[in-house]
């Protein structure tokens, strides 16, 4: 026994030291320098929790939180509300199913920054183009454009792209609800709205933290789909956080300033998640 | 007892699934026509379909060299993530009453929660200064950093399998090797595709990891092509249409041969996972 224990050992450690070096290392690293003053090359010094207090009166940081925090909350509800919904729709009694269950697949295979472009010209170009043949004042001017309005562009690429992995999550949390419960509830004259919410949900709950949590981690550090529709613009009304970041890290002489920014990110996003676990895996116990 | 057909769901379906393809539609149709053709109408289809836009992307993007470097990050990245990842989480599933496999599968459950952010800026430079911020470095971090997610999904998976056929093949003198390999890996093989087809779609269609650590144009991927070629598309957008139509091509093509296996692969592993 003891010889076949020191294989399972070697089928371990190189993938152990691998992650450590290039991923825990770099975290770290990453946690050593928010308390320098390094500019990314040369000499530098301790700086103690300077960064950190500068932070707190940094209205361009404020500013990506509170950005990146409305998208992420208003990306996951429309993404998982639809999703469901449609999960919902192909699990009924329907024409053309695998055709349709396909389709809303499509968006995942892609590219976000590819189909971003796509979205960026089609909100630039081709929608004002029609508004203005159509007469609709609304379409005619490019939301991207608009300071109050690009979050929306943003909030719409999101949803299009990502609906149909959440799609595919919810429709085999579905199959897993026995027919013989609503076959019950039918019975016991129970409508579909309440065979919904006494059977389905209850029972698809599990599904629904896993997706919320994913959901929320992934748009909490947004990226590729802001790079291909503004740039952070206009102004810096869409700046998410990775986005300030990457910006003020490699171009603006903010090395340490920006890892102490994604220390606080990382606080913040670890609290969000054990927070959601908590209370969505509380609400699944109280069914 | 039948049910009848939900036509109410069949028609809300409908609509939506006009919503995913619309912006597609547009993009093709817009890529197919010249200046003339899209001054007429941007989205009527065209009475003759123009693929000067697509020789003149080719041609400007020099498509083939990154199509030619997203798939040398793409197949040996699917290729060693399945052996490897597997093999770990085989080590760690056997042996959980450890302290040290214990301690190595929650170090790695763990390190999901760390945003990419924090790590990103120090990476650059580690990698830089080893020398591997080139499409090899590329390959490396993407099967590095899988380990986490797929730990989590092989580890769940193999705790369900029963042990009595490895035990069998101990009593037989095999060694722990032969059991992955001969028994343990070809049982994996529903989860291998689900594992396969996520790893794919990451190390394909990723951009931030590419933008990053690589700066020298013949080493490019499709998506950071698209990035750099970005300033050069914007007044004629029929152009990047087209480049955007041949960009998204591939995964298409993919998805359209494999369908049904890419689909049943993600919703299986979602269940076990």
């Amino acid at each position: 026994m003891k010889k076949t224990s020191s294989v399972f050992y070697w089928m371990t450690i190189p993938a152990f030291i691998l992650f450590f070096v290039f991923h825990t290392l770099p975290a770290l690293q990453g946690i050593f320098y928010s308390f320098t003053d390094y500019i990314g090359f040369g000499d530098y010094g301790f700086v103690g929790f300077r960064n950190f207090i500068n932070l707190l009166n940094d209205g361009r940081a404020f500013d990506a939180y509170i950005f990146t925090f409305k998208f992420a909350i208003v990306s996951t509800i429309i993404v998982n509300i639809l999703s469901l919904l449609i999960a919902l729709g192909l699990n009924a009694k329907i024409k053309f199913k695998d055709t349709f269950r396909a389709i809303y697949f499509v968006p995942y295979m892609l590219s976000i920054l590819v189909v971003g472009y796509i979205f960026n010209h089609i909100f630039t170009f081709i929608l004002p183009e029609i508004g203005r043949n159509l007469g609709i004042d609304i379409l005619s001017k490019n939301i991207l454009g608009n300071m109050d309005l690009a979050w929306i562009g943003v909030v719409i690429l999101a949803v299009w792209n990502s609906s149909g992995f959440n799609t595919l999550l919810y429709l085999s949390g579905l199959q897993t609800v026995p027919d013989e419960l609503y076959e019950v509830a039918k019975i016991d004259g129970a409508g579909k709205w309440d065979q919904f919410k006494h059977i389905t949900f209850p029972l698809i709950a599990p599904f629904f933290t896993i997706n919320i949590v994913i959901s929320m981690r992934g748009f909490l550090m947004v990226f590729d789909h802001i790079m291909a529709l503004t740039q952070g613009g206009p102004g810096r009304a869409t700046e998410s956080i990775t986005l300030l970041i990457y910006n003020g890290g490699f171009m603006g002489g903010e090395f340490a300033y920006q890892t102490a920014n994604a220390v606080v990110f990382l606080i913040v996003v670890l609290s969000i998640s054990l927070f959601q676990i908590k209370v969505l895996q509380k609400r699944e116990v109280d069914y | 007892m039948k049910e009848k057909t939900n036509w109410w769901a069949t028609g809300l379906l409908l609509l939506g699934s006009f919503i995913i393809i619309i912006p597609l539609y547009m993009a093709l149709i817009v890529s197919l026509k010249n200046p003339q053709q899209l001054a007429e109408s941007i989205l009527a289809v065209p009475d003759s379909f123009q693929f000067r836009n697509y020789l003149e992307a080719i041609k400007l993007t020099n498509y083939f060299q990154s199509l030619k470097n997203s798939a040398y990050v793409t197949i040996p990245t699917v290729a060693i993530v399945l052996v490897v990842n597997s093999m770990v989480s085989y080590a760690i599933a056997r042996n959980m009453h450890k302290k040290y496999f214990k301690f190595l599968y929650f170090y790695f459950i763990s390190a999901m929660f760390i945003p990419f952010p924090l790590i990103m800026l120090p990476l650059v430079k580690e990698m830089a200064m080893i020398s591997l911020d080139n499409l090899n470095g590329l390959i490396l971090l993407y099967i590095v950093y899988a380990l986490p997610l797929n730990v989590f999904i092989y580890v769940g998976y193999i705790k369900t399998l029963p042990k009595s056929i490895e035990e069998a093949a101990i009593i037989d003198g095999a060694n722990v090797w032969q059991i992955f390999w001969r028994i343990i890996f070809p049982v994996l093989k529903p989860i291998n595709a689900t594992v396969a087809i996520l790893t794919a779609l990451k190390a394909w269609n990723d951009f931030l990891l590419p933008l990053l650590m690589i700066s020298d144009r013949s080493s490019m991927t499709l998506p950071l092509v698209q990035h750099v070629f970005q300033s050069q598309f914007s007044t004629d957008y029929s152009l990047a249409f087209a480049s955007y139509i041949l960009a998204l091509l591939p995964m298409l093509l993919v998805y359209i041969i494999a369908q049904k296996k890419i689909i049943s692969g993600v919703m299986r592993g979602s269940v076990k996972g």
